[in-house]
């Protein structure tokens, strides 16, 4: 156990400034300051003011960490974080942190893909993912269904959102329902009071012919809109909680569904749920309940692994040092279209498959590392 | 004394090494595009040229700028976090000020002067000087047409992009960090106090309230 890699990582994608810390599969710290109280007023998050929020947060944020992991930054073995995808601005504060740090302390660094980072996260909770794992992500910026064999080599794509995120989804009835920003956490109280059999919404791409894997939330949220307008326009009151009920049954009957299928096409018997929309407590409840069905093991983090976070990134860190993954260049660069098949960027002077083992030694500084 | 000094606010990504009495490395590449990327390969070759680790230095120097934000960011996290994990002081500096130096050494401007940044949507980032050493504005950020500066000299790129407002444009271009080290050791031995790393942005981050949403049903 005192010898599993002990990493630091920072997550900046979108609107929180997470750092968090691990030990191998167990969780050491994980702290976080968000911006989304700056965001709220402008109904979604803006790039400049997550960036800005970003560099005033990043050192105490640092700091709280360490302080709350009882480590000292000398005992790291390595430092990851989100290379991509994400706001690119965001993601280059964090990639700069993150670069001096580990250059300072002499210690090797992880860019790393924040898909494949929400799903190595439950090793924090479950320990060690089963290989294969099926992955369903759904948050404000993504909605994808993955399959990965090896978190830290091996992530496949089984399919995306064709439009809008799930997590918009929520966003943009919570603004039509006069709910506030961001919308995932209300819309989920109300529907707890409300009937979600009341309203017949659209189940998007779920025909014979319908991309198997694929999501499409634009049409629901369409629906939804319409919907209540048409209510408004009658000068009818609006029945919220049945409408966020009848709203979030349909988002997640849909993404269940499809999870649940990807698995037993694969013949895989593990998905775990991860990003923000993972919070939702009827998305928990029916996967629950569809993956006891078919015989498939359900692993969702605690809401608070599951929303952007530093640990996630970290877990991802220090699987890569655990199986000896090549370590990326001090020229790292945040990617915001960071492909899912990435789990990492590599340094250049591994990328053409000579497998030497790593040292903790960087190509271009050997001689200004601590030793 | 060494310090290590850092400035990305424009599109020179630079860095240098001060002992205390003069420039012991520095390294500037100019663009605009790669500040994230060219940063600490800039840091790791002066301390390679001079023979030192990074955990020689005693404080860090950063340009706060003004400058385009998403580059001037990447100079200022790297000196925070550099400043975390040495436990060195950081120092701020106004990147218009390390011009205004290098304008009064090399270039020998000696009387009142500009200095004007690009910042871009046809806007310049600009204060007015003294002597190298005295800025005599705060930093601002002005539509060239909007401004008179009655002939002065002027450097900087914002200067050289502009001839209608600056017809008396001279180097340097770019800031650089030697000069903002060399800046902070006269300022740092003469007992001065030193600005806090925060940047100066001097606008506003663009964002709009989106209007009550959109209607989707056809009238
Ligand atoms: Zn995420």
């Amino acid at each position: 156990m005192a010898d599993e890699p002990l990493v630091l990582g920072i997550e900046t994608s979108c609107d929180e400034t997470g750092v968090g810390i691990v030990r191998g599969t167990t969780l050491l710290a994980d702290a976080i300051a968000s911006s989304v109280d700056e965001h709220a007023r402008f109904g979604g998050v803006v790039p400049e003011v997550a960036s800005r929020a970003h560099l005033e947060a990043m050192v105490p944020t640092i700091e709280r960490a360490l302080k709350e992991a009882g480590v000292s930054a000398r005992d790291l073995d390595g430092i990851s974080v989100t290379a991509g995808p994400g706001l690119a601005g965001a993601l280059l504060v964090g990639v700069s942190a993150a670069k001096a740090y580990a250059y300072a302390l002499g210690k090797p660094l992880y860019g790393v893909n924040h898909l494949a980072s929400h799903i190595c996260v439950d090793q924090l909770e479950h320990g060690p993912l089963p290989e294969p794992t099926m992955a369903l992500l759904v948050s404000g910026g993504h909605s994808s269904l993955l399959l990965s064999s090896d978190i830290t080599s091996d992530v496949r794509p089984m399919g995306a959102t064709i439009d809008d995120a799930a997590g918009e989804a929520f966003d943009k009835i919570a603004r039509v329902l006069n709910l506030g920003f961001p919308g995932g956490p209300v819309i989920d109280r109300y529907a707890k009071e409300g009937d979600p059999r009341a309203i017949a919404f659209p189940r998007g791409l779920t025909g014979p012919r319908d991309a198997a894997y694929d999501f499409s939330f634009s049409g629901l949220k369409t629906a939804v809109a319409r919907w209540i307008e048409a209510k408004r326009a009658a000068g009818e009151d609006v029945p919220v909680r049945d409408v966020a009920a009848s709203f979030q049954e349909a988002v997640v009957d849909v993404l269940t569904r499809k999870a649940v299928r990807a698995c037993r096409d694969e013949g895989v018997d593990h998905l775990m749920i991860g990003g923000g929309v993972a919070a939702n407590s009827r998305l928990r409840v029916l996967a629950q309940e569809r993956c006891e069905a078919a015989g498939i093991t359900l692993r969702v983090p605690r809401p608070k692994l599951c929303t952007d976070n530093g640990a996630m990134v970290a877990a991802l860190g220090a699987e890569m040092v655990a199986r000896g993954r090549d370590a990326s260049d001090w020229d790292l660069s945040a990617d915001s279209s960071l492909p899912v098949t990435d789990p990492h960027v590599p340094g250049r002077s591994h990328a053409h498959g000579h497998s030497h083992s790593h040292d903790h030694v960087h190509e271009v500084s050997k001689g200004n590392l601590y030793s | 004394m060494l310090l290590l000094a850092l400035d990305t606010a424009t599109p020179a990504v630079t860095a240098a090494l001060h002992d205390g009495t003069s420039v012991v490395a520095a390294h500037s590449q100019v663009d605009a595009r790669r500040h994230g990327e060219l940063l600490l390969p800039a840091v790791d070759r002066v301390l390679t040229e001079a023979g030192l680790r990074l955990d020689a230095v005693t404080g860090i120097v950063v340009g706060v700028g003004p400058g385009p934000y998403t580059g001037l960011r990447v100079g200022l996290m790297t000196a925070d976090t550099f400043g975390l994990a040495l436990g060195v002081p950081v120092y701020g500096l106004c990147t218009l000020d390390g011009l205004a130096y290098a304008a009064g050494g090399a270039a020998g401007i000696e009387g009142p002067f500009v200095v004007a940044t690009d910042a871009r949507r046809k806007e310049v980032y600009w204060a007015r000087y003294a002597d190298s050493r005295t800025r005599l504005t705060e930093p601002a950020v002005d539509r060239p047409g909007e401004l008179d500066i009655g002939g002065l000299p002027a450097v900087g790129a914002g200067a050289l992009l502009y001839p209608d407002t600056f017809p008396d444009a001279r180097e340097p271009e770019h800031v650089s960090a030697a000069s903002l080290a060399s800046l902070a050791a006269e300022r740092l031995a003469a007992g001065e106090e030193m600005e806090a790393p925060r940047p100066l942005y001097l606008r506003r981050p663009d964002a709009q309230v989106p209007k009550n949403y959109k209607v989707v049903t056809p009238k």
